[in-house]
């Protein structure tokens, strides 16, 4: 088991943060262990979310900042639904993620690209195109391979259109992505 | 007649077209009037609210401010993701300092908030299993063993959704019920699929819909019973990969509960859209019309033995 010197390492103003940015108070996590009991991804963490939720009580910012499990969870809302204390675990974890963007980390690359490439595609064509989506993830991450069986599968149903659904607004949503920027500075 | 406003989502357009068409073509058959939320744009899905919490409520709430032209009784999507994202935005900006934010990105501001309603929460409760049971007295789908899968945010976190069980949800089992349909206990009815990790870790995927489709497939499922675009694909188009993933050859087609109850009232082909279907779905509907054949078969056997019955009493 790793010990940690919370003593020694630990962030308050990190828990603060997270605190005030997820609504959420972090001490009320008593170590039950429901949300890593029903969480579906803990066989692909490096750190369940009990542990993710223990950390941040400790305060270790840069361990979890930079760990795997805020990429890889797929806010199934298991762990909010179960805990018996109602803490919105899922939330903790999108805000986790927040934060791990803005310092600059992305411990699981392609699902980050993966995430851009989406918000990007909406960004520009208002809705998202999923045939230019694919196309853009394929070409920034170079993984020609990734899908290569489903195409047969799914070409002939016609379902992918190869150009995008246009709306008239699309001029207002990318506002509202240059007005967000805007507001973060 | 009540009038919804449809949000019909991204996929619709696109990978779930099927899904978009049937549930068009039983909301018509049903009596449920939909009115196209004009130009409505993405809700940003999972990425947004990875990104943050003002930007997702943004992209949501502008199809939340074009819906209120439209004066209808509820917001209603076949989508989970975007509902989810439609009532988290409303769900938040119950809190006014959230709201002035999430208006200061927008052009037309939200001012009234429509409620936010899955269409199979309408279908359950405005509609109800027995109005549909009353249409279709025959049981069209008698036969059909079906495992009803919701998967994960349909329901959850309750506060936000309100609407049937988070834990063993049952709006579809009903309905599907009420159509004739075996509805089996599926204990993975609110397990996570993989979601949107298909392209980024298709791993995950194979794995967690891998599981899903065991479980159906050891419950004797003739198919899988669905509501999300998302859980649709990962179980219907990579279950070849989930086969792999688990060594051993899985062939169960995967419904859409919008295409089983158009099937029972006879929607046509063009709309029902079974032919978009991966896994072939005549797998499943050959094995239903075998199971009506063999009853209709032992029924007459009893009508025959039950005539013969008094004439061998009466010698
Ligand atoms: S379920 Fe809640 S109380 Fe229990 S370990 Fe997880 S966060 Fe802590
Ligand atoms: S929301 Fe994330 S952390 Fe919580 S149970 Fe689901 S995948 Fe696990």
């Amino acid at each position: 088991m790793e010990v940690v010197d919370i003593h020694a390492s630990c962030d308050h103003e990190f828990i603060a943060q997270v605190e005030a940015e997820s609504e959420q108070k972090v001490r009320l996590c008593y170590q039950c262990g429901n949300c890593t009991a029903g969480c579906p991804y803990t066989f692909v963490y490096d750190i369940s979310v009990s542990q993710v939720m223990r950390l941040l009580q400790a305060g270790q910012k840069e361990r979890l900042l930079s760990c795997k499990s805020i990429w890889l969870c797929a806010t199934c809302e298991s762990c909010t639904t179960r805990c018996p204390n109602e803490i919105d675990v899922a939330r903790i974890m999108d805000v986790l993620r927040h934060m791990a963007r803005r310092e600059g980390y992305a411990t699981e690359k392609n699902v980050k690209t993966f995430w851009d490439t989406f918000l990007g595609s909406v960004e520009k064509h208002g809705r998202v195109f999923e045939m230019g989506l694919l196309a853009t993830y394929v070409a920034k991450t170079g993984r020609f391979w990734t899908d290569m069986d489903l195409g047969p599968k799914i070409l002939p149903k016609g379902k992918l259109s190869f150009k995008p659904h246009e709306i008239q607004g699309k001029d207002k949503v990318a506002e509202i992505f240059k007005r967000f920027r805007e507001m973060q500075q | 007649m009540t009038k919804y406003a449809y949000y019909p989502g991204c996929s619709g357009q696109g990978t779930s077209q099927e899904y978009d068409s049937s549930t068009r073509a039983v909301c018509r058959a049903l009596g449920v009037n939909l009115v196209d939320i004009p130009d409505w744009s993405c809700c940003g899905s999972t990425p947004a609210h990875t990104v943050d919490h003002l930007l997702s409520s943004a992209l949501a709430a502008r199809n939340l401010a074009l819906a209120e032209d439209l004066d209808a009784a509820a917001v209603i999507t076949p989508c989970p993701s975007c509902l989810t994202n439609l009532k988290v935005a409303v769900h938040r900006m119950g809190d006014r300092e959230f709201r002035l934010q999430v208006n200061k990105l927008l052009d037309k501001p939200v001012d009234r908030t429509t409620p936010v309603k899955s269409v199979l929460q309408v279908l359950a409760e405005d509609v109800g299993p027995a109005a549909v049971a009353e249409m279709l007295p025959n049981k069209p789908l008698a036969g059909l063993k079906l495992a009803p899968y919701y998967g994960c945010i349909m329901n959850r976190p309750p506060e936000v959704m309100q609407f049937d069980d988070h834990e063993n949800p049952t709006a579809m089992d009903k309905l599907m019920a009420a159509l004739g349909a075996e509805v089996l206990p599926f204990p993975l009815k609110v397990e996570c699929c993989g979601a949107s990790f298909g392209i980024p870790r298709k791993d995950i995927v194979a794995k967690l819909s891998g599981k899903l489709l065991e479980a159906a497939a050891d419950l004797g499922a003739h198919a899988v019973v669905t509501a999300c675009p998302l859980c649709q694909m990962n179980l219907d188009l990579r279950q070849g990969q989930a086969s792999a993933a688990m060594g051993r050859k899985f062939q169960l087609p995967v419904f859409y509960y919008t295409q089983l109850i158009g099937l029972a009232l006879g929607v046509p082909q063009s709309e029902l859209g079974l032919s978009k279907l991966c896994v072939n779905p005549r797998l499943a509907l050959d094995a239903m019309h075998a199971a009506q054949a063999e009853k209709r078969e032992r029924e007459a056997k009893n009508e025959a033995g039950k005539q013969q019955a008094p004439q061998a009493k009466a010698a």
